[in-house]
């Protein structure tokens, strides 16, 4: 299947918005490391092209955690399209995310 | 402030003189909360958690807020106050009335807030995570401003936020852990739960270390606040129930057994404007900065007394100040007018200050603070409460009685002579009503009780000295005038076996003088009598004395009248015998005549 082709297609119909996500971590933690890998696998399947991601270390900018109201970790924020959203945990339920993030999986119906 | 100078302040305070003389087993952080210390013996636990539960609006926030305060201001320990509820805008505002500035501790880098909000509808949770997040907060802001102190008010609310409560019970295990391990002197609050349980979501499972407990009662429609500690590991500490009060100066516990009793003492004595009351005090009135009580039943001149008092006070040109629970103010002045006291001129020049409110208006904590803060605003030398009975209408003297106690202490320590009237509940004098006063009338030194006495279709007023400590004080009861001259003591009638008081003591009075009269006139008599007598008897003697001396000559004139027949006769018998030449004889024997 040429995801690539058909997200193209959607995004010609309706231009959507851009994707302003950010993920905090703590340090290269296994929880860290599986929500980052989770979390890119998504993008690149249904926000390819249409996101930008940014990933902070809390444990290197710990003055970062109050701005977004961290309290988990890990805690994927979309802070855009407005309202802001979080979805907290290792991102391991694609299902999940996509719900959370409210964007319209792209393939529905194909494996 | 540098590390050496913090840790010389926490060792030095377990050498401090307190209540519960415990060995310094255990590093204590001094709360700087009035009472508060003093029942911990010190302060909470040092670089351990502490937990605060209680329901809503007990003061769980205030308590955590004037500890953090206190700490940063007083005792060179930053502190960092995480909330899961307040915005810290919010809390700022709502601490503002007690004299705290957040703000401005804020900018000195003494205090750090942290808002700490989750909505759930925001959050989706899928897959591992942990609360590394909050950690990374709390151990940021600790690190900012080098805190000691740690509170985190109520971290309860993340039950709400979370879904999932077994990642979050054992995150709080670690975080509990976490503080004691960096060694934070910490407090955190949960609200109370159902029933028997201390907080909602079993946060004293994993705060062992010190637990208290507030709570706000509602008895006969008015509040108390209450604190108890619950728990202090590996230490004494007072087990009691005690009130405290939120006021303008902060939280404040009334601890039972804080009172050291070491207030200074004044030998000055101030009359009480009553020259016979005065009279039967050791004839000087009372010790100045002593509490004076006035019981009595309705209508027996208890707030007249206490007026007169006041009045006396201010001709002395000091100041005094009158705390009333039943009349306004205008109506005291227009009714102390009628007994001969006029407090208008007081009132006018400021020596004389009336507060007026309803007992009512507020729990007698309240009440307490009101009288704090306008005591040492107006800086009196005498204060008076009329009545405490009212004030405090809750019915166990448990509950009134530390409340009493810490205001007479107060005014104690300010040196203040105070006057407090009580309603006597009970009938007349018939049963003993005074009784009812047993409770509070140990915490004062001078008891005057008065007492409406009915006899002889009429009702008046007694007063005598129950007692008063340090002083010789009369015995006696005396009948207690009030007239538009003002009060006066009258001595009573004591005839019988019983008080005569009023028309009925003038009626007697004048009884007695008449039958004195007539006594007197009696005894004249008498004596009138008992002379004439005495004149009769005198002449009946000087009658019968001539009569003995009449028949004593008699007999002397026989006796000699005799002896000079015989004498004849014997000579003429010698005569004769001589003539015959023989010895005289006569009845028998020889005579020899010379």
């Amino acid at each position: 299947m040429s995801s690539a082709a058909e997200s193209y297609v959607r995004q010609d119909m309706a231009p959507s918005p851009l994707f302003e996500l950010r993920l905090y971590v703590a340090g290269q933690t296994a929880k860290s490391v599986t929500a980052f890998a989770n979390l890119q696998r998504i993008c690149e399947t249904h926000l390819s092209g249409r996101y930008c991601l940014e990933v902070i270390d809390l444990t290197k900018t710990p003055q970062l955690a109050a701005g977004d109201q961290i309290l988990a970790l890990p805690t994927l924020v979309r802070r855009l399209p407005e309202p802001i959203k979080k979805i907290i945990g290792d991102l391991s339920n694609e299902e999940k995310v996509l719900v959370g993030l409210d964007v319209k999986p792209v393939g529905l119906g194909t494996s | 402030m540098n590390k050496g100078a913090r840790r010389a302040i926490r060792g030095s305070w377990p050498r401090r003189t307190t209540l519960i003389d415990s060995l310094p087993v255990l590093s204590k952080a001094p709360t700087g909360i009035e009472g508060l210390d003093e029942i911990t013996g010190g302060g909470l636990p040092a670089g351990r958690p502490t937990l605060v539960a209680g329901s809503a609006g007990s003061g769980k926030t205030m308590l955590a807020v004037e500890f953090l305060v206190r700490g940063a201001t007083q005792f060179d320990e930053p502190g960092v106050f995480m909330m899961f509820e307040e915005s810290a805008a919010e809390l700022t505002n709502n601490v503002r009335s007690l004299g705290f500035d957040l703000a401005e501790l804020a900018a000195q880098k003494k205090i750090a807030l942290d808002h700490v909000h989750i909505e759930r509808s925001e959050i989706e949770e899928t897959g591992e995570y942990d609360l590394e997040g909050l950690f990374i907060r709390l151990g940021h802001a600790i690190d900012t401003i080098g805190a000691k102190r740690v509170v985190l008010d109520t971290v309860e609310a993340l039950f709400a936020g979370l879904p999932n409560q077994a990642i979050l019970r054992s995150e709080l295990r670690r975080l509990f852990r976490w503080l004691k391990d960096r060694g934070m002197t910490a407090i955190v609050t949960g609200e109370k739960g159902e029933g028997n349980a201390i907080t909602r979501y079993g946060l004293e499972e994993y705060v062992a270390d010190c637990v208290i407990v507030l709570d706000q009662r509602v008895q006969e429609q008015i509040s108390t606040r209450r604190l108890r500690v619950l728990k202090y590991r590996g230490t004494a500490h007072g087990t009691n129930e005690y009130p405290f009060l939120i006021g303008a100066h902060g939280f404040s516990v009334l601890p039972v057994t804080s009172v050291l009793l070491d207030h200074e003492v004044s030998m000055e004595r101030v009359p009480t404007g009553v020259t016979r009351l005065d009279e039967m005090l050791g004839g000087q009135g009372v010790f100045r900065g002593s509490s004076v009580l006035v019981s009595g039943s309705a209508g027996t001149g208890k707030s007249s007394l206490a007026a007169k008092l006041i009045e006396t006070a201010c001709q002395r040109g000091e100041r005094a100040l009158l705390f009333a629970y039943e009349e306004s103010t205008a109506q005291i002045v227009r009714n102390m007018r009628s007994v001969g006291i006029d407090l208008q001129p007081w009132v006018a020049n400021g020596l004389l200050k009336l507060h007026s409110s309803r007992p009512t208006l507020q729990g007698h904590e309240q009440h307490l603070v009101v009288m704090h803060d306008l005591v040492r605003a107006f800086r009196p030398s005498v204060v008076a409460v009329d009545p405490i009975s009212n004030l405090f209408m809750a019915h166990d003297d448990a509950d009134v009685k530390p409340t009493l106690m810490r205001l007479i202490d107060f005014l104690k320590k300010e040196q203040i002579t105070a006057v407090f009237t009580s309603l006597t509940s009970g009938g007349e004098a018939s049963s003993a009503p005074e009784d009812s006063q047993a409770g509070v009338s140990s915490l004062m030194d001078t008891w005057l009780l008065l007492r409406n006495v009915e006899f002889n279709g009429e009702r008046n007023r007694t007063i005598f000295v129950r007692k008063s400590r340090g002083m010789a004080h009369s015995n006696q009861v005396r009948e207690f005038v009030l007239s538009d001259k003002g009060i006066d003591l009258v001595d009573v009638y004591l005839g019988g076996d019983h008080v005569l008081t009023g028309s009925a003591r003038i009626a007697r009075e004048a009884r007695e003088r008449v039958a004195t009269t007539l006594h007197e006139q009696d005894h004249q008599r008498k004596l009138r009598q008992l002379a004439s007598k005495r004149k009769a008897i005198e002449a009946q003697i000087a009658a019968l004395q001539a009569e003995v001396e009449a028949e004593t000559e008699e007999v002397h004139f026989a006796i000699s009248q005799e002896s000079s027949v015989e004498n004849t006769a014997w000579h003429d018998m010698g005569v004769m015998a001589r003539q015959r030449g023989g010895v005289p004889r006569s009845n028998g024997h020889t005579k020899e005549r010379p």
